[in-house]
């Protein structure tokens, strides 16, 4: 089939702007994206310049923008994008310089990958009776855990995709803290404390909108997103609660305990600790949330059938609750 | 036909979005869709739960859906971030193992769920169920020449392996739904974004720039309004509107309309009764124009 495909091209370097180009090739029916650019590159203009290596998603190395979704020319089918978009759209990935055309500069995204520490720390004196043979070796459910993680190309896509990098140069993105992740799963490391601690500051854990963008655009099914969720549980159950972020888990769940559903009133008191200082520059805003019938009380009566609702929340997880949700004084 | 549903309103419809709940009811009665309210139905966890006990905030939604399932009809919702939440929990509760161990920590607060109804959000109802023709025919006063742009919000769209109602990328229903109302829908590329809510409290800035660059994206396409399926982002988009101008240094004045807060007007329900007057964003001139019929002085 006869296609036309619309090329961002620029040269920074150079001072070229980006503009788009179109080409007209002849593709097979089944024809990848990434067919399609070495089609452009070897019948129509030799210069238009991206990376590609393996073409079985397996390498990473063609991530790119698709008619806006960032993923990988190699296992992105032509025909499914016209369906979709009635185009055919390719720009360089976001988030990162544009060397030329598709290439993208890397070593922001590395040195984001290069913060978590991405290796497994333990010093030898750990297990120093150990041979080496049996040092590697963990039980299949802490393989389990940490398979998702496991699974990533560092192709960018998701850090591409990730709304907060668009907003916040210092956010790590998706992979690299996918990756922290992996290493805090990990039972051989003993460096989980140091890892958390690290990263609930900003830039890290807390900082992620859980738009599922990253999800949504890896090609591998690597869930970043998930992974960074679970950062966060862990760095509640290892003590670190003194974040916004871990406070808004937390209070929430007592709040719902309590009243059975969230109360949006309720919510920034409890965050803010009920201190009138604190409390003082959202006063203007609740004033005319108030005036326009949208502020909700504080307090409520709880849903009809709210003990059911305790009881469940009890039995799942109301004993290790109790050791981080402190001085509330509403849970048993 | 008839056509019924177990109404879950969520938290916010309850608290700090009423005018949500107060136009659902609206839009439902004049439609002739009966709604029957699950009161005692629990907050879904908004994800917030789950983050840390993922398995509470299953169980309390294997209950939720059981509080429907024993009306025997499936469950509406009118929050796309409980949309999100729900569709997850009902994919994972198909298990029978699964279902079966949450079913156990529910037996005697609300359960068991057997696993067979859905949760649809409002949007979905309108398309799947009634159906965009029935709609149509009782539009009393089209929203002609309205540019209204759709703003979907993360949950209701993604992770699409769990919601699998639109492609997450090139969304169709609320344009369905915009056009069927007599507008022309605004395309964007925010349409589909972040509106930053989850982080408002612990990255202020980096959400009200979210915000503020979806809203000026929309408003320089050309769009008079937006329409959200989700209270939590009509949360961000409307009560944090003025931050958002702050952030960006720049005056907005975007009104941002829940869903049936936009249907209710092509049906001729009184403004009032949709609860728009408790917009922050002031929707006197959109009204204005949409009297007019589109018609800009």
């Amino acid at each position: 089939m006869r296609i036309e495909i619309e090329i961002e091209r620029s040269c920074p370097g150079e001072g070229q702007a980006a503009r788009f180009q179109s080409f007209h090739v002849e593709v097979p029916r089944h024809a990848t994206v990434l067919d399609t650019l070495m089609a452009v590159k070897n019948q129509e203009d030799g210069s238009v310049t991206f990376r590609r290596s393996c073409r079985s998603a397996i390498c990473g190395s063609c991530a790119m923008r698709i008619n806006g979704r960032s993923g990988l020319a190699c296992d992105t089918q032509v025909e499914g994008e016209l369906r979709r978009h009635g185009k055919l759209r390719i720009q360089p990935l976001a988030h990162m310089p544009v060397v030329r055309d598709l290439a993208v500069e890397i070593d922001p995204f590395w040195a984001r990958v290069r913060a978590v520490q991405p290796w497994v720390e333990r010093p030898r004196e750990a297990e120093p009776s150990w041979p080496v043979e049996q040092e590697t070796r963990m039980p299949q459910s802490a393989a389990e855990e940490m398979d998702d993680t496991s699974k990533c190309i560092m192709c960018m896509s998701c850090f591409s995709a990730c709304e907060v990098a668009e907003v916040d140069t210092r956010f790590l993105g998706p992979a690299a803290l996918a990756k922290a992740y992996r290493f805090v799963a990990d039972p051989r490391d003993t460096n989980t404390q140091n890892r958390l601690a690290t990263l609930n500051g900003g830039g890290g854990y807390w900082d992620c909108t859980r738009c599922n963008q990253c999800v949504e655009a890896c090609p591998k099914d690597v869930k970043p997103m998930e992974a960074i969720v679970h950062l966060r549980r862990e760095a509640i159950r290892a003590g670190f609660t003194g974040t916004i972020g871990s406070r808004h888990i937390t209070d929430f769940l007592s709040i719902v305990r309590q009243e059975g559903r969230l109360n949006e009133g309720r919510m920034p008191m409890q965050m803010k600790g009920f201190n009138p200082f604190k409390l003082l520059p959202v006063l203007p805003l609740a004033w005319r949330m108030w005036r326009k019938g949208k502020l909700p009380l504080p307090w409520h009566w709880p849903i009809p059938g709210v003990s059911q609702v305790r009881r469940i929340m009890d039995r799942k997880g109301g004993a290790r609750r109790k050791s981080f949700v402190v001085g509330k004084g509403d849970l048993k | 036909m008839s056509f019924k549903y177990a109404y879950y309103t969520g938290c916010a419809a309850k608290g700090v979005c009423p005018e949500l709940h107060q136009s659902t009811l609206a839009v439902a009665r004049a439609l002739g869709i009966e709604l029957v309210e699950l009161k005692s139905a629990s907050c879904c966890g908004a994800g917030v739960i789950g983050e840390l006990e993922y398995e509470t905030q299953l169980a309390m939604n294997a209950r939720n859906l059981a509080l429907a399932e024993r009306m025997g009809t499936d469950m509406l919702t009118v929050c796309g971030t409980c949309q999100g939440v729900l569709s997850r929990a009902n994919h994972d509760l198909k298990g029978d193992d699964l279902r079966g161990r949450i079913n156990e920590v529910i037996s005697d607060s609300g359960g068991p769920y057997g696993g067979t109804i859905q949760p649809k959000h409002l949007l979905w109802v309108l398309i799947q169920d009634y159906g965009i023709k029935r709609l149509e025919e009782r539009i009393k006063n089209p929203l002609t020449g309205l540019r209204v742009g759709p703003f979907y919000g993360c949950y209701i769209l993604r992770p699409s392996e769990y919601l699998g109602f639109d492609d997450p990328y090139n969304p169709k229903s609320l344009e369905q739904v915009i056009r069927a109302l007599g507008a022309q829908p605004v395309d964007y590329s925010g349409r589909t974004k972040c509106c930053g809510f989850p982080i408002v409290l612990e990255q202020e800035s980096s959400a009200m720039r979210m915000v503020g660059t979806n809203l000026l994206e929309a408003m320089d396409k050309g769009a008079d309004c937006l329409v959200t399926p989700c209270p939590l982002c009509h949360m961000n988009l409307d009560i944090y509107q003025g931050r958002a101008e702050k952030e960006m240094d720049r005056k907005i004045g975007l009104p941002i309309l829940h869903l049936p807060q936009l249907v209710g007007l092509a049906l001729g329900i009184e403004p009032r009764e949709l609860g728009l007057e408790k917009n922050m964003v002031d929707t006197g001139r959109l009204l204005e124009l949409a009297s007019r019929g589109g018609v800009r002085v």
